[in-house]
């Protein structure tokens, strides 16, 4: 059974060898003449400002979890959306109770004021 | 209704929690609150009883054995066959005792919050109290002889207690109530010593010592054969044909079955006895214990003296409860009575003596509850000497009716006194504190109370006539059938106790009559002879109405057991209906019919002696009384009034003979013996200085060297171990993490490594 | 064709208990969001309520005076509602009580009081109970992120202090860590047998055959995670290094619940994936369950491990998450027995009876400490427990009970356990394990005797505060305790019909 691993770690093998020998071949064969324009971070052509590591507003990442949480649950309504009809009460009730659930964390969301930007 | 056998329990644990209440709680419920829980428990106890009394009827008066779930295995020891339940009894006998109990406790409780107003102790006495109905009703339910033991010291225990009650009393009064407690405790003692071979003894004849087995009935066998000489009950009453004889038996049962067989012996180890005398040993031995909790010859001196305690004391555990134990436990041992005739001659004439003897004391006594206390040392001599003549069931009531028109009494008596005190209140307001001469209870100080105190005067009266023995009143009835069968016992049965037993107690049903009336005439007619008499006043409605209720029932309780042959009563309340009642549990209960004449002279005679009392202590009488009893004065009965007073010097012969020499043999043996020789030689000189030199030797070079230094090493290995290894928690997650990806390895390795070791052929 | 089931089929009735818990959980967050800043008291009644409630009803299922549902297994095999279920979820909502108990004024105190902190609590019981209650691996891993990420939040309540942030964020990192361990784990049980059923894996390695080596593996390594995943959440060394920090950073109260309810669901679960689905599993010629040599090697070491970094210690929260360590030790003693099958209902037995016991030991010890703590977190080290007879002499009293118990001297609950989980032992023959068991737990009565000595016989100030309900919760703690030291049948009367065996 192991025996048929040994395709992957062929692959495996080829893949960290060829990425390692690319990386490595600039280093080895590359000049390196750095100036200060060439060793400047990236931004998107303009001239960097500020720090390259600020703090973002954690509101930010709450609108991002709570956007996770709620598309996770629309995920979850897709297959009984196909279904539903042969489903018929007993999925009715199923995806209710889980319906339930979510919507009580929406409810204390709301009240809590998540879902102010501010 | 059979499942309210049930609830028996719950009559031991009901006071059980109220005196648990009380005792955490009691000062913060006040009075009232106490008093609420106290007569509360004791109430609820009183209907239980009655459930299981209504249970009975509707079962056919089967006994009822309950188990108690977790302590059902009380005293187990299946490798030595020792195996005594912790089981309660629900029969006829039982019951009857209960109700008795709770009834009159409950009303004494009652009157108990009154008498006790203002005492500091108010709650505590009420917790002693309901541990005692605690103790009394093991005592009655209890299936075998170990729990009614149990019960037995723990109601000699509460009448400690409660005797005791006021033993912070200034002015010596308090060491004169803890003296008489441990009086009583220690005279008890002696009684219990009797008590506890006996039930020693039984256990080692029997190898138990369970009444009855659960499901198992009293064997009729000879008492049909008795029965049939009485065919006014046989039809009535369907006894159990066939007991349970195979497999084990309860006490009595078995002894019935060795009596019939005959030819058994009991082997003691070094010698052996028959079996008819070992039961002529253990009921001479319960006879020792019942001589001192029932107050009889020779135990009987602590009663008097336990007076001091507070009166509802006196009322409830010396008149009509702790002091029937004694009778209780005979009766409930009818079958090995019944059985030794030796025995039974000898309880008689205790009984029948010590009728007498104290009725004899109690006409020279001057203190009211001194008075009640021989009086009830003669009524239970009544019950004692009716067990011996084999009338088990008249015993049982006049246990009963005594029980009610006693508690009667004393509770008056409790009343009287009140009211002296009051009157004597009244009286030093304006100047000293206290008279010392006066005693409240010192019927030379009282007189006329009769206009003062009413409602009192008039159930006193009827306890007195019950008492005396006066138709239609309840003494009558239990004391007339005792007489009845004394008589018939020398009659018919030509056994000398009944002819000894009959004379004897007829005298002291004279007796009893004359003192009685003496102490009426003394108390209650005649002009006040002391100011503090002059302003007595009637108690309050919380102590009266118990009297009223009790001295109901001291009129009416008598057609319980109404004679066969008595007209109209008879037809109207049933013949013998508590003799037969009792039938179910007491082998040997048996009535006797009524007979007229004895009724008539036995009345007869209590009027005389009414009249006599009467004519004695007449108005002019009672006024010149000053100090001195009209018996005093005249020269004829001058001698035998005053050995009366002195109760018969008693007391002090038991000081002179046993209690001096005693001491003085215990001193010498302190000094001589323990002092001398074997604390000052042995100990010091002998054991002292060689324990010295081993243990200096012991401590310095084992002790500290090797032991202390193993010890101290060993501790600080441990350490440094710790100090090494608490260095891993660095306090970094990476770390952390870093260490659970190590172990995750290491598991997996591991559970892997047998696999592995298969895989490359190891 | 697809058949579609019916509402009964699911067998709510028998996970009553669980779900009467969760739907309370989940009204009470929206109610609470009602309940003004001032009245929060208002939820803790609340939760309270709802946790008796389901207290009431386990208490009845146990006991067999009522049986809820119809038959052992609801929500199709997913949840078994057997005596272990039971007892399992006695044990946690009594402790839940007891944590709401003490958390009632210490939130106060600490300006902590809000609503979450209750509801949050009812979450991770719920947790704990499914997890107990767990047939399907899936349910083992959803219960335990349900029983663990309430406890993140928790451990972090206290949110302006740092120590408090700290020990969240290890908690929640090494939590996802281990979690994720557990996954894998997991599914390479499902991989080896293609199920995931817990009855149906039995099925499966009852009748996997010998020899057959991939398959082993697959399931040896999947086992092993698991231990690994579940060790994690029960403090076992290796995985135990967050317990330190996790203890003694977050709020006391909240430490008093959750090292008892993890720990409960932690081997809840452990025994349910390992006992009950895989406890024959034995290798070629072997007569325990291959797991059983990892499980008491971990035992050994954290035992170890455990009570020999608790002599050092001189804060009172950081030694009891010592302690803590080291009991987890004692109980993996009780599931390694399980690997032996004439023992495993036996040791299933011993292990609950342990939890138990152990419930009412912990919680009472971390209340004493929440009595002596300032509002400030501080003056939680040894010394604060110099001269406390003196002041208080019913918490010093209380607190020496719970001291001996831990140590496991006779009269006390923590005895009975340790009595228990060493006879299991001992009849799976895993004799030197129960060695190091009892001489460490010899060991350990230094540093609980130390706390002791200081009480009754050194000087301090021995400051303490107890509001009633705290002192309610330490009374009943200190009561539990001696009562089923007393009178162990309790305790295994309990106990006696619980088999995680499918039977058949």
């Amino acid at each position: 059974m192991l025996s048929d691993y040994a395709p992957i770690a062929a692959l495996l093998i080829l893949t960290v060898g060829m990425s390692s020998l690319i990386l490595f071949m600039s280093r080895i064969f590359g000049p390196y003449r750095p100036t200060a324009r060439k060793l400047a971070p990236y931004e998107s052509g303009m001239q960097p400002f500020g720090q390259a590591i600020r703090r973002i507003p954690v509101r930010f990442y709450r609108v991002a979890v709570l956007f996770i949480l709620f598309d996770i649950e629309v995920i979850f309504f897709l297959p009984w959306a196909v279904i539903f009809r042969d489903l018929r009460v007993y999925g009715l009730v199923v995806m209710g109770v889980f319906f339930f659930v979510l919507t009580v964390g929406f409810v204390y969301e709301w009240k809590v004021g998540g879902l102010e930007w501010e | 209704m059979e499942n309210f056998f049930d609830l028996v329990p719950l009559v031991v644990f009901v006071p059980l929690v109220g005196l648990l209440i009380n005792l955490f709680t009691g000062k913060h419920l006040g009075e009232r609150g106490v008093g609420i829980v106290a007569v509360g428990a004791s109430g609820i106890a009183f209907l239980i009883s009655l459930l299981l009394w209504l249970a009975q009827v509707d079962t056919g008066y089967k006994p009822v054995v309950v188990d108690l779930p977790l302590f059902s295995d009380w005293i187990s020891i299946p490798a030595a066959g020792v195996e005594i339940p912790w089981q309660f009894r629900v029969d006829t006998l039982s019951v009857t005792m209960m109700m008795a109990v709770t009834f009159v406790g409950t009303v004494i409780h009652l009157y108990a919050v009154g008498y006790m107003h203002g005492d500091e102790r108010f709650p505590r006495f009420f917790v002693y109290m309901n541990l005692f109905l605690v103790f009394m009703l093991i005592l009655v339910t209890g299936n075998n002889f170990l729990m009614m033991f149990v019960g037995w010291e723990g109601v000699g225990l509460c009448s400690y207690l409660l005797i005791g009650f006021w033993f912070d009393k200034p002015g010596g009064v308090g060491w004169k109530n803890s003296d008489a407690a441990r009086k009583a405790f220690i005279v008890n003692r002696v009684g219990d010593f009797g008590l506890v071979l006996g039930v020693l003894i039984t256990f080692w004849t029997f190898g138990t010592l369970d009444f009855y087995k659960p499901d198992e009935l009293p064997m009729a066998a000879h008492h049909a054969a008795e029965a049939a000489e009485e065919p006014v009950f046989a039809p009535e009453i369907p006894h159990e044909a066939e007991p349970h004889i195979e497999g084990p038996m309860g006490v009595f049962n078995q002894a019935e079955v060795w009596l019939e067989e005959g030819g058994h012996d009991v082997n003691f180890g070094m010698f052996s006895l028959s079996f008819e005398s070992t039961i002529t040993v253990i009921t001479l031995l319960f006879l020792l214990g019942a001589t001192g909790k029932s107050a009889q010859i020779p135990l009987f001196v602590w009663l008097p003296d336990a007076m001091a305690g507070p009166t509802p004391v006196s009322a409830l555990i010396h008149a009509a409860t702790m002091v029937t134990a004694g009778v209780y436990m005979m009766v409930r041992s009818n079958v090995f009575y019944h059985a030794s005739d030796a025995a039974s001659f000898v309880v008689a004439l205790i009984g029948a003596t010590t009728a007498i003897v104290a009725g004899f004391i109690a006409v020279g006594q001057w203190d009211i509850k001194r008075v009640l206390a021989y009086s009830t040392i003669s009524q239970l001599g009544f019950m004692v000497a009716a067990v011996g003549v084999g009338a088990y069931a008249a015993a049982m009531f006049h246990l009963v009716t005594h029980a009610f028109f006693k508690a009667l009494l004393f509770l008056g008596s409790g009343s009287v006194i009140h009211g002296m005190e009051h009157g004597h209140h009244h009286v030093a307001h304006g100047g000293h504190d206290h008279d010392d001469e006066f005693d409240p209870q010192d019927m030379r100080y009282m007189g006329g109370l009769r206009h003062k105190m009413p409602r009192t005067y008039w159930t006193y009266l009827f306890g007195t006539l019950a008492l005396a023995g006066i138709i239609p009143f309840a003494g009558f009835w239990s004391k007339d059938e005792i007489l009845l069968d004394a008589l018939k016992a020398g009659v018919d049965d030509a056994r000398l106790e009944g002819y000894l037993a009959f004379v004897l107690l007829v005298m002291a049903a004279a007796f009893t009559a004359f003192y009685m009336w003496r102490q009426m005439a003394l108390v209650f007619y005649g002009k006040p002879r002391h100011a503090a008499a002059e302003h007595a006043e009637e108690s309050s409605n919380l102590m009266v109405y118990p009297l009223i209720v009790l001295a109901f029932f001291s009129l009416v309780i008598g057609v319980i057991n109404v004679p066969s042959g008595f007209p109209i009563l008879g037809a109207i309340f049933g013949e013998h209906e508590f003799t037969s009642w009792l039938e179910h549990a007491v082998t040997y209960a048996h009535a006797a019919s009524f007979n007229v004449l004895l009724a008539s002279f036995a009345v007869v005679l209590a009027l005389v002696a009414i009249y006599v009392a009467r004519a004695i202590y007449n108005d002019r009488a009672l006024e010149t009384l000053g100090q001195q009893d009209p018996l005093e004065l005249d020269e004829r009965t001058e001698g035998l009034f005053a050995v009366a007073k002195a109760k018969l010097y008693w007391d002090d012969a038991y000081f002179k003979y046993l209690i001096f020499p005693y001491r003085r043999a215990a001193y010498w043996l302190a000094e001589q013996l323990d002092w001398r020789f074997w604390h000052d030689y042995v100990h010091k000189t002998v054991i002292q200085k060689n324990f010295h030199i081993a243990t200096e030797f012991l401590t310095q070079p084992v002790d500290k060297g090797i032991i202390d230094r193993g010890f101290n090493s060993l501790g600080r290995l441990m350490q440094i171990i710790a100090q090494r290894i608490r260095v891993i928690q660095t306090g970094y997650v990476r770390t952390y993490a870093w260490t659970v990806l190590l172990g995750t390895l290491l598991v997996v390795f591991i559970i892997l490594f047998p696999v592995i070791r298969g895989m490359l052929g190891l | 064709m697809f058949q579609v089931p019916s509402l009964s089929d699911l067998n709510v009735a028998a996970a009553l208990p669980a779900v009467v818990l969760a739907l309370g959980a989940c009204v009470f967050l929206v109610v609470d969001l009602f309940v003004p800043r001032e009245r929060k008291h208002i939820t803790a009644w609340l939760t309270a309520g709802g946790l008796s409630v389901s207290l009431v009803l386990a208490l009845l299922s146990l006991t067999d005076v009522v049986t809820f549902g119809d038959g052992e297994e609801a929500f199709f095999g997913m949840y078994i509602a057997d005596q272990f279920t039971d007892m399992v979820n006695v044990i946690v909502l009594v402790t839940s009580l007891l944590g709401v108990m003490v958390a009632y004024n210490y939130l106060d105190r600490t300006n902590m009081q809000r609503g979450e902190y209750y509801y949050l609590l009812l979450f991770t019981t719920a947790g704990v109970m499914f997890m107990g209650a767990a047939g399907d691996l899936v349910v083992v891993f959803v219960a335990l992120e349900l029983l663990s990420i309430p406890l993140y939040i928790l451990t972090g309540f206290r949110r302006p202090q740092e120590q408090s942030e700290e020990s969240a964020m290890k908690y929640f990192l090494l939590g996802a860590f281990s979690s994720a361990f557990l996954v894998y784990g997991l599914a390479l049980v499902y991989g080896a047998t293609g199920t995931s059923n817990l009855r149906e894996i039995w099925q499966a390695v009852d009748s996997m055959v010998a020899g057959d080596t991939s398959a082993q593996f697959l399931l040896l390594t999947g086992a092993g995670l698991s231990l690994v995943g579940l060790g994690f959440k029960v403090a076992a060394v290796p995985f135990h290094m967050w317990t330190p920090d996790v203890y003694q950073g977050a709020p006391t109260s909240v430490v008093a619940y959750m090292s008892v309810a993890a720990k409960v669901g932690g081997f809840a679960a452990l025994l349910r994936v390992l006992v009950a689905g895989m406890p024959n599993f034995m290798l070629d010629n072997g007569t325990s369950a291959a797991w059983m040599d990892v499980t008491w090697l971990l035992a050994a070491a954290t035992m170890i491990v455990g009570n020999f970094i608790a002599i050092v210690q001189s804060d009172l929260k950081r030694l009891l998450a010592y302690s803590s360590i080291a009991h987890a030790g004692y109980i993996l003693i009780g599931v390694a027995a399980a690997g032996v099958p004439r023992v495993a209902d036996e040791a299933t037995q011993a292990v609950l009876i342990y939890l138990m016991a152990y419930a009412f030991t912990n919680v009472g010890a971390f209340s004493v400490i929440i009595a002596v703590e300032r509002d400030d977190a501080s003056n939680t080290g040894l010394s604060s427990m110099r001269g406390l007879a003196r002041t208080q002499p019913l918490l010093a009293a209380a607190m020496a009970v719970f001291m001996l118990s831990l140590t496991g001297i006779p009269l006390t609950a923590g005895f009975v356990g340790k009595w228990f989980v060493f006879k299991a032992a001992i009849a799976a023959d895993l004799i030197p394990v129960a060695v190091i068991g009892v001489l460490t737990s010899v060991l350990s009565a230094y540093y609980y005797l130390r706390i002791v000595w200081m009480m009754y016989f050194e000087d301090g100030d021995g400051e303490a505060a107890t509001p009633r309900p705290l002192a309610w919760a330490i009374g009943i703690s200190a009561i539990g305790t001696l009562v089923f030291g007393f009178l162990p049948y309790l305790l295994s009367d309990m106990a006696r019909e619980i088999t995680l065996a499918f039977g058949g």
